[in-house]
């Protein structure tokens, strides 16, 4: 073994425990004190099962549509030189640096019935701005930079050799490309999908402005959690936190174990 | 198939890659293309295979002009220094790649595809390994591998770029003589780069020596050897001693006396004097012959090799000797090169 495991794995768990396991202990501790059917009628409250609905669907539809557009963004950057590449290269990471609510606010003033696209859509009776699709937008605007930033270099690394390869063995473009590189970039793609969705699930300040929060059809978990906590009522808060962690904790374990599961088979790391 | 390179030229943005380069490649044959970094060996190996486009000049595969076909249409077996092979395919699908992505009209059924793979992998010897993933090979088991792969497509020539470059030598020396069989059963045109001479004159039945985007000479490992046709083979191709000389009323002259050599055609005035270090006779006495003292010995594989000052200015000259010869530092030893050649001094 590597000297310095000792030492090193004591502090990550001691780092652990500060930050993440002790929160979320408390949390867990917190709901356990409800008692089951407490929690459980907390839990199935219509409202809740509508936010989280929202919070969830919106977020694994944002995250598939920031993997479509985060390959392109990465391939076109790592592919081609242009003028202007390091300035899109720069301004992918904005929306990690942007207050999200600066970016909500934005957003709303274009896509609400009176803003610069918002008024040419209004004709047509397609509203984005306080619907669900408004969520939607705003969470592909706060999870592209994860996807990008975690393709590029394994697309960086894929040799053009192989690419030739294909070539020479008589595959077309689109066979290269849907045979032979996709297949390799699936675990980057896996976990840029991955953060995307952990993002948005808990992304709170960008979906405010633009959603609208309408009960049942726009309100977002986070936001219910924050409703209740103003109403002073934290047992359900702690519950709907509780469920989002359990919900939340699945979908990343899952995505984890294909990964593992494929760096296993090709042995290569995502 | 037969192969027609006719007056290439290869430019990357105003760096001549390629100058005016002609070869004809025979049927069956199996062709090295040898040169330093740079010399525009495997420009030349990409252009053949459509990987990259000439600036001028033609390619002809049998009677057919090949020059403005894709990489796709022309079908051609390509290996790559670094396998290229695909490391999220099983070795059986990595073989079978070519034929599954044939348009549907000329795709063969899959049990037939399963059936060539495993035929290939037969014939590369890595029978029993179908499931496993290239990261679980060896790299010269992914050479093999990469190799049945090009073979899958039924390819009209084989084009193999610095096929042994990654592998250490003892893998190298095996899969030399097991290239070499493979290609008399195969019987495929074979046209590969390197930049090992040993290789190149122990596998190839002729080996096109390259320098800085020319050809230097194109010859059996014999001829290339043996009958040198300029410095640069002279110098790249096996050990070589150089001499500044003068040619005058038909003698070689070092300085102020002739060294015993007939000049034969060569024009007067001042010219290099190329000889094989090994290709000597030690003379006792010395009328007519190249006289220097020893600087150095070294002892190399079956001989030794003697370094000695000529002449006046003192300049460096290799002989080689039996390894029982015992010559100490500061002797003097006369010799006269056995086969040599002049070249006009630059």
């Amino acid at each position: 073994m590597i000297p310095g495991f000792g030492i090193t794995f004591g502090f990550t768990i001691f780092y652990l425990s500060l930050l993440i396991l002790i929160p979320l202990a408390g949390l867990g501790w917190r709901s356990a004190s409800l008692g089951w059917a407490e929690f459980w009628r907390l839990a199935t409250d219509p409202r809740v099962l509508a936010a989280l609905r929202t919070s969830f669907w919106t977020s694994a539809f944002a995250a598939t549509v920031n993997v479509v557009f985060g390959v392109i963004v990465a391939w076109v950057l790592v592919r081609y030189r242009f003028p202007g590449r390091r300035l899109i290269d720069a301004a992918v990471d904005l929306p990690f640096a942007l207050p999200t609510a600066v970016a909500g606010i934005a957003l709303t003033a274009i896509y609400a019935p009176n803003g610069w696209i918002g008024q040419w859509l209004q004709p047509y009776d397609i509203r984005i701005a306080y619907t669900p699709t408004g969520i939607v937008i705003a969470l592909i605007f706060i999870g592209l930079p994860f996807v990008v930033r975690t393709v590029q270099p394994v697309m960086e690394e894929i040799s053009r050799e192989v690419e030739e390869a294909a070539a020479t063995l008589g595959a077309n473009r689109f066979q290269t490309v849907w045979r032979v590189i996709l297949p390799g970039l699936l675990p980057a793609i896996l976990t840029g999908f991955a953060l995307a969705f952990g993002r948005a699930v808990g992304e709170y300040g960008s979906v405010l402005f633009i959603a609208g929060n309408i009960p049942f059809v726009s309100e977002i978990a986070p936001l219910l959690i924050v409703i209740r906590l103003e109403e002073f009522n934290y047992a359900a808060a702690t519950a709907i936190g509780a469920i989002m962690l359990v919900l939340a904790f699945v979908v990343l374990l899952t995505i984890n174990l294909i990964q593992a599961w494929s760096r296993r088979r090709f042995g290569y790391g995502g | 198939m037969e192969l027609r390179v006719n007056s290439i030229d290869k430019t990357f943005s105003g760096f001549h890659a390629l100058d005016n380069v002609s070869l004809d490649i025979r049927s069956g044959e199996l062709i090295a293309l040898l040169g330093p970094s740079g010399s525009g060996k495997t420009t030349l190996l990409r252009l053949i295979a459509g990987l990259d486009f000439p600036t001028g000049g033609a390619i002809h595969f049998g009677d057919e002009d090949a020059s403005k076909k894709s990489v796709q249409e022309r079908n051609v077996g390509f290996v790559f220094q670094h396998y290229a092979l695909f490391r999220h395919m099983n070795v059986l699908d990595n073989i079978g790649f070519g034929l599954k992505v044939r348009p549907a009209a000329t795709r063969p059924p899959k049990s037939e595809i399963r059936r060539r793979a495993l035929e290939l992998l037969d014939l590369v010897q890595l029978s029993g390994l179908e499931k496993r993933f290239p990261n679980q090979l060896s790299g010269g088991q992914r050479q093999r591998v990469a190799l049945a792969r090009a073979l899958a497509i039924e390819p009209k020539v084989l084009l193999l770029d610095e096929p042994f470059g990654a592998l250490d030598a003892q893998v190298r020396r095996d899969l030399r003589r097991w290239l070499r069989e493979i290609h008399d059963r195969t019987g495929h045109t074979t046209v590969f780069v390197t930049h090992d001479q040993e290789e190149a004159l122990e596998l190839a039945d002729r080996v096109v020596v390259m320098s800085s985007g020319r050809i230097e000479q194109v010859g059996s490992a014999d001829d290339i050897y043996d009958t040198p046709n300029s410095p640069f083979v002279y110098g790249f191709i096996g050990e070589s001693s150089r001499l500044p000389v003068r040619v005058e009323d038909g003698q070689v002259w070092l300085e102020d006396r002739t060294i015993g050599l007939d000049a034969q055609n060569a024009p007067a005035g001042p010219a290099e004097l190329y000889f094989r270090p090994h290709d000597i006779d030690v003379l006792e006495g010395c009328g007519g012959c190249i006289a220097g003292t020893v600087t150095a010995t070294r002892r190399v594989e079956a001989r030794r090799r003697i370094e000695l000052a000529v002449g006046g200015p003192g300049h460096r000259v290799e002989i080689e000797l039996p390894a029982d010869s015992a010559v100490a530092e500061g002797t003097r030893i006369a010799f006269r090169p056995r086969a040599w050649k002049l070249f006009p001094a630059h």
